[in-house]
């Protein structure tokens, strides 16, 4: 596969490249002059997007791992076997970035460690510590079968094996703890976040949401899998997938209107102020895709699917950035733009997150081919994927998934 | 006894003196411009506000309940039985989110230093611990800022508002507020005209957070029982359609 190089993907790493220049030349910046040579943070204002959007979305588009996990080993349904894997791998780089821009965040970057020995079991911020910090040594392990079986070591897989059960329940526990914390976290300032989004049930929304985005980030990391290597799209899995989704972006956004109403904070929505226009936007993001994919035409349609995900990921980005940003401004009685060196720095870091992947993926068994063929040949059209489909909807399959073939 | 200030914003002139002796006591500069600046700062951990014809002065409350004490992954901040909330830099990592919860916003950060810390009154900690006052307190030449033991405090802003309640508006600001503060504030206008937040509960705000944290034991452990029930029943039930020949799903 070495030898296709088109023509997009040159442009492609021309972005990537400028994109990691930006990164390095912010860092730089960063580290040189401080937090306020780099950001519009601010004592009114103390975070700013490497919270709201490296580190609130970053774990809640790493979500994917723990729900698979749940779904292929402790409810035990196999058939979406095929794309754990990949959901894992995301997870891990998710996190693994997540404190990387952690880093860049934190004042005092080399006390990372201090929550390890110095505690405070009052402090939400101190559980989401100890849960990432142990959840991401959960998902090392988790993938690390991949790493062992691109080397042939027998023994180590062995032992992973003997622990996987227990492994896989204490990461989907963490995962349930840290992913409401992050809700947690706005507990404490009900004099500062605006009433729209304030809500005892904040916990409660940050873990239903983190599910919701692990589901689409799957699909959508699917979707460009399939593009990258040349594999066919897991369909009826994706389409499973998306089913699911729907059904828990309704109950979440029923149970937010009706937690709105209990509050009373529904007359706010009459409200001509850009916080009701970005509660608008992020709950038309959600609302949109949620209608389309109760379509069985649209589930079944790789583009569409795709980009109901894709809506799907921005209304949870725009919900956690109205948490942490929109509705904290008033509240704090400033004004927050991040400055080009944070976005510079975030941008950098997804661009890393999307090449790591690529080059693992290569490089190790992620995907199913690997496993059965040592090899990124192309899939059939049917053959595996139809396993896991019901009758009527691998009928489907065959025009459905000749799009992607292209790509 | 637990140590107070209080601030009688009706005695204060605005003469700033307390900045002065505040500065002098963190070393840290002192001029003009300084003065001038109406903010709480990492150079500047009390400020004298000017509000039409009144004045307020802004430090960190001292919380009873603390809610940067609370929120700190790593117990950098804490309450003191003698009153003051103290902040160690030493254990600081800087996550700042003293800062964003904070209800009153006055932890600030040395946003352009390469190892800042957070900066905040912490009501002269030594000199108290020494029996002496605050350096605002002893600064101060109307005796707008005064310090003392907190019922003592409550107790004379109780006699002024009675002794002059033409000149009071009737209530005591950092008695209830998120359960009590330390620093005590009396004024001749409703205290959201002299720039203070009214909009707090009475109940300390640690308790929001709390009433999660607390639930967590539980759901470890009714939840790793459901897991761990749910893989041994969906487990088991491949293992029986495996042996008897079936496929498992």
């Amino acid at each position: 596969m070495n030898g296709r190089t088109l023509p997009r993907f040159t442009i492609w790493r021309a972005v990537f490249a400028i994109l990691m220049l930006a990164g390095a030349y912010a860092t730089y910046l960063r580290v040189r002059y401080g937090l306020g040579g780099v950001t519009n943070l601010s004592d009114q204002f103390p975070w700013g997007i490497w919270i709201g959007f490296d580190i609130l979305c970053g774990v809640g588009l790493a979500a994917g791992g723990f729900t698979l996990v749940a779904v292929v080993h402790i409810f035990n349904i196999e058939r979406y076997k095929p794309i754990l894997r990949p959901a894992i791998l995301t997870a891990f780089l998710g996190y693994v970035l997540v404190v990387l821009a952690l880093l860049f965040d934190l004042g005092r970057p080399d006390h990372i460690w201090h929550p390890l020995i110095m505690w405070n079991p009052h402090s939400v911020m101190f559980e989401v510590a100890w849960c990432v910090t142990l959840y991401t040594t959960v998902l090392s392990l988790e993938f690390a079968p991949a790493v062992f079986e691109k080397f042939g070591w027998h023994k180590p897989l062995g032992w992973l094996k003997f622990i996987s059960v227990p492994l896989m329940i204490l990461g989907v526990i963490l995962s349930t703890l840290h992913q409401s914390s992050l809700g947690s976290l706005y507990l404490i300032v009900p004099n500062k976040l605006y009433a729209l989004w304030y809500t005892p049930l904040l916990p409660v929304f940050f873990y239903l949401s983190s599910i919701c985005m692990g589901l689409a980030m799957t699909i959508f990391e699917s979707w460009h899998s399939s593009r990258a290597f040349g594999r066919d799209l897991e369909l009826p899995l994706a389409a499973g997938l998306a089913r699911v989704l729907a059904v828990l972006l309704m109950t979440l956004l029923f149970v937010r209107f009706l937690d709105l109403g209990e509050r009373g904070a529904l007359g706010l929505l009459r409200e001509n102020r850009t916080e009701t226009w970005l509660f608008g936007l992020e709950i038309a993001l959600l609302a949109v895709p949620m209608l389309l994919l109760f379509r069985r035409r649209v589930r079944w349609n790789p583009s569409k699917l795709y980009g109901c995900a894709v809506l799907v990921l921005f209304g949870f980005i725009a919900n956690r950035l109205n948490v942490s940003i929109t509705g904290m401004e008033a509240g704090s009685g400033t004004n927050y733009v991040p400055r080009w060196t944070e976005v510079a720095v975030t941008l950098a870091i997804i661009a890393l997150g999307f090449a790591v992947f690529r080059v693992i993926a290569q490089y190790f068994p992620v995907f199913e081919e690997h496993r059965k063929a040592g090899d990124i040949a192309r899939g059939p059209l049917t053959g595996r994927v139809s396993a896991g489909s019901t009758p009527e909807e691998s009928q489907q399959q065959p025009e459905l998934t000749a799009p992607f073939l292209g790509g | 006894m637990s140590k107070a200030i209080l601030y009688d914003s009706t005695m204060c002139i605005g003469c700033k003196a307390c900045e002065g002796a505040c500065a002098e006591r963190w070393h840290l500069p002192y001029d003009d411009k300084v003065a001038a600046e109406p903010r709480l700062s990492a150079h500047k951990l009390t400020a004298i506000q000017t509000f039409g014809e009144h004045f307020s002065r802004r430090l960190c409350q001292h919380c009873a309940v603390p809610t940067c004490a609370s929120v700190c992954p790593v117990g950098a901040l804490q309450k003191t039985s003698l009153g003051p909330v103290v902040y160690d830099a030493e254990k600081c990592m800087g996550c700042r989110y003293c800062m964003e919860a904070c209800p009153f916003q006055v932890p600030a950060y040395e946003w352009h230093s390469r190892l800042p810390k957070v900066r905040k009154c912490d009501m002269c900690y030594d000199r108290q611990r020494a029996g002496k006052l605050t350096a605002c307190a002893e600064a101060c030449p109307t005796g707008a800022t005064t310090c003392g033991d907190r019922d003592a405090l409550i107790a004379e802003a109780r006699r002024r508002l009675a002794a002059k309640p033409g000149d009071y508006y009737q209530r005591i600001y950092g008695l209830q507020e998120v359960g009590g503060t330390s620093v005590l504030y009396l004024s001749a206008v409703p205290f959201e005209q002299i720039g203070l937040r009214t909009n707090l509960p009475q109940q300390p705000l640690p308790q929001l957070t709390w009433r999660v944290l607390e639930a967590l034991p539980n759901v470890v452990s009714v939840g790793s029982v459901l897991l761990g029930g749910i893989w041994w029943i969906t487990n088991r039930r491949d293992e029986v359609m495996r042996a008897e020949g079936g496929k498992a799903r």
